[in-house]
């Protein structure tokens, strides 16, 4: 049973290892969200998904179903009140032609 | 190194990469992005962390760090709405 819950912390440290680099490589602010609202949530899904094996089904492996179901639902919440605000401040997105910044 | 300890460790480090983008982002949006991936690489660290030491009073401190994450998120992209800061 734990080395079912070492492969859920080693793909979830693949999502989280190239969420960052996403973060840190993509060209513009609006593809920067991408990596950071969906392999972020990903990440944290699968580590958590491996702390609920390893640690058997019980009561207190309900509170880390209560912080991965708060997570999933204010990700999107956070990434969209980011592009929002973004879009009405001025900021525009990303052309192939223009430099990388 | 047991797993536990090498999931820290490499939370910690793009926890840390993180901080490389909120420091040098070009538009304020960005440390945005920045500051909400941080918070969750923590929030893991802080879980994981309470499940090896069976500590599981630490798994309501995750769950609080992420809720105030969100709020000042959600404060800070409300407080930039509309305004001219990134140039």
């Amino acid at each position: 049973m734990t080395m079912i819950a070492y492969f859920f912390f080693g793909w979830g440290l693949f999502f989280m290892v190239f969420g960052v680099l996403g973060i840190l490589r993509f060209p513009d602010l609006y593809t920067r969200i991408h990596p950071a609202g969906k392999a972020g949530t990903a990440g944290v899904l699968s580590i958590f998904i491996g702390l609920i094996i390893y640690s058997g089904f019980s009561a207190l492996s309900l509170r880390i179903v209560l912080i991965a179901l708060f997570i999933v639902i204010t990700s999107p919440v956070a990434s969209h009140a980011i592009a929002r605000g973004a879009i009405e401040s001025g900021i525009e997105p990303w052309k192939p032609g223009k430099e990388n910044d | 190194m047991s797993p536990f300890l090498l999931t820290i460790n490499i939370l910690s480090a793009t926890s840390f990469l993180c901080l490389v983008r909120i420091v040098m982002g070009p538009t304020h949006f960005d440390r945005l992005i920045g500051l909400n991936l941080m918070v969750f690489n923590i929030t893991v660290i802080i879980a994981t962390l309470a499940v090896q030491y069976k500590r599981y009073v630490y798994l309501d401190v995750a769950l609080v760090y992420a809720i105030l994450g969100f709020v000042s998120v959600i404060a800070i992209s409300k407080y930039l709405t509309g305004r001219e800061l990134h140039k």
